[in-house]
């Protein structure tokens, strides 16, 4: 953990929040493409099932690397899944940011999301805890790991043709 | 003879080749259904593994009825119905775990592991020949088949050997999976949808909807996966196995996962072989890894569960509407760490609520529901492929609606009872 200033801290929040609520507004639009560019090539994108952290060695909702998050993109876009065309609307706000580590190459956040989705006229409300391993890159941030933790992970779900 | 009020005589919602969208849709069948289908068959509740040392429990459900399956002291299994025999309310809301006995929150009932009254407080209320031994939690018949637990209301119900009848070879087939390791549960995914828990069940014995409602599954396999899961046009069938059971057979090459293990192993099991190359012989690799591919074919076990191709599908009815699935994972107990791995990763792959297959399958039932509701005197067809005599009943194409018409045949027999 490197040694800020209160101004710097106050800064970087700034900086995370408004990266994390880039990638929220990209996804409530769907711009699944751009999405994919915030990515590293070596992180996971994973919906963990209950409070198990060995995620590779479990079961989990989603447990996508690299290729299974561009193959999980392209299936929602090439129009032959039922259940994404068309998809649910969604409309998503993350907040209650903290930041739990901090280096020159990595920041950790943890953070709340809410999400409601809408299909047949119908809304869906979920919640989740989320945690970022962001990579510093140059004045930005790449996502490294996002862990999405449902609330009712290891409960009865519904089906979900979307990303979180 | 229970008597119901109401103007629908079952009998007449399934002809042999034709429903009525009625018995998705009508609460007092809904009703009926869990009289005389799930509290008088045998309906799986857990795999052996789920509760594996003496302690160990799991909730699961019979029809409308919460129940807890714990192995006792004994090492017995037990499924008791999860509701205190005071005032019902459930004595257990954890969803597994271990335990040495279990106690209602209400009053402070408690009860051994096999259900019986073990202490209450005051009990001289009661007076003084209050006998504890009439007052246990209810405790249903269970037997099991390699591993599958089943459990009835009704003492009566014929022994679960020959309610399975011929289902039972398919089921040894299914549990060539272990690959030479005991077959265990690796974990679960769980979704429910909007819709009448047959819809679900037809469907596990409908190949014909897979290449249409799964293409965005099929484009993101390899070309050699993508060709053995396109089945439409080879030499499978579905056969009704008696008793609501059936069987549809999507790749027959891959019905005995011992049988022609010197085939070579596909292009997306090359990695794997690889590293279990490591510290296995070439013939214990390949037994493996045809094993981490899974079953070549789906076992549809009336009511509630089947063997579909490389996990437990159970589901449950929760409302005339609403219908709760689970999609258990196998795997090796004790096998190679990255076996397990591929065949979770597999398993995301397709089920579950974000998987590539079950959000599409979910929509279609849904889809079901929404379109079956009004224009009842437009009957919903059953009727797809003519069947010839098969091994154990009969036999069509393996797009064939063979299976569901197996399934309405017993829905018929038991609801006309």
């Amino acid at each position: 953990m490197s040694k800020l200033t209160s101004l710097e801290q106050t800064a970087l929040l700034q900086r995370v929040t408004q990266f994390i609520w880039v990638e929220a507004d990209l996804l409530d639009r769907k711009d699944y493409d751009a999405w994919l560019t915030l990515w590293t090539q070596d992180g996971h994108y994973i919906l963990p099932i209950g409070d198990i952290e060995d995620y590779q060695n479990v079961l989990n909702l989603a447990y996508d690397n690299a290729a299974m998050r561009r193959m999980r993109i392209d299936r929602f876009k090439a129009g032959f899944s039922i259940s994404s065309a068309p998809p649910a609307q969604t409309v998503r706000t993350l907040s209650r940011f903290v930041i739990s580590a901090e280096d020159d190459r990595e920041v950790q956040v943890r953070c709340a999301q809410h999400l409601v989705e809408d299909k047949f006229g119908r809304q869906r409300l979920f919640a989740a805890n989320v945690t970022y391993v962001l990579s510093r890159a140059g004045d930005g941030f790449l996502i490294r790991d996002k862990i999405v933790r449902l609330l009712n992970s290891d409960g009865i779900l519904t089906s979900i043709s979307y990303l979180f | 003879m229970l008597d119901y009020p109401h103007p629908i005589a079952p009998e007449t919602l399934f002809s042999g080749d034709r429903i009525k969208s009625t018995m998705y849709e009508d609460q007092s069948i809904f009703n009926e259904e869990m009289e005389k289908i799930f509290a008088r068959t045998w309906v799986w509740v857990a795999h052996d593994s789920e509760v594996p040392e003496k302690g160990s429990f799991k909730l699961s459900w019979v029809g409308p009825q919460s129940v807890i399956v714990v192995r006792d002291r004994k090492g017995d299994i037990n499924v008791l119905a999860n509701r205190c025999r005071h005032r019902a309310a459930t004595v257990c809301e954890v969803k597994q775990g271990k335990t040495s006995s279990f106690q209602c929150p209400y009053h402070g009932w408690g009860y051994a592991l096999d259900g019986s009254l073990r202490a209450l407080p005051q009990p001289e209320e009661y007076g003084e020949d209050f006998d504890k031994s009439k007052y246990g939690m209810k405790s249903l018949r269970s037997e099991s088949y390699r591993g599958m637990i089943f459990a009835t209301f009704n003492e009566a119900a014929e022994p679960l050997d020959d309610f399975l009848g011929p289902a039972k070879k398919w089921i040894d087939l299914f549990m060539k999976q272990g690959g030479g390791y005991p077959v265990t549960t690796l974990g679960e995914h769980q979704f429910s949808f909007p819709g009448n828990w047959k819809i679900q069940l037809e469907n596990t014995t409908d190949a014909y909807h897979f290449p249409i409602v799964h293409k965005s599954f099929l484009q993101s396999l390899d070309k050699e996966a993508e060709k053995t899961f396109t089945f439409m046009d080879g030499a499978g069938f579905v056969e009704d196995l008696g008793n609501g059971h059936s069987v549809m057979v999507m790749i027959p090459e891959l019905v005995d996962l011992e049988a022609n293990l010197d085939a070579p192993i596909p292009e997306r099991f090359q990695q794997l072989a690889e590293e279990l190359r490591k510290e296995h012989g070439e013939d214990q690799v390949r037994r493996i890894v045809r094993a981490v591919g899974g079953s070549g074919f789906n076992l549809n076990l009336f009511p509630n569960v089947a063997c579909s191709m490389a996990f437990f599908r159970v589901l449950r009815p929760v409302r005339v509407n609403e219908t709760a699935i689970r999609h258990i994972a196998i795997g090796m107990k004790g096998g190679p760490a990255a076996a397990n791995r591929m065949r979770l990763r597999l398993h995301e792959h397709f089920q579950g609520p974000l998987g590539f297959g079950s959000p599409d399958d979910s929509e279609v039932w849904e889809r079901v529901q929404r379109g079956a509701a009004g224009l009842e005197q437009q009957e919903i067809l059953v009727n797809r492929g003519g069947d010839e005599q098969g091994t154990d009943g009969p036999r069509g194409h393996v797009s064939a609606e063979t299976g569901m018409r197996a399934a309405y045949k017993m829905w018929k027999r038991m609801m006309s009872a």
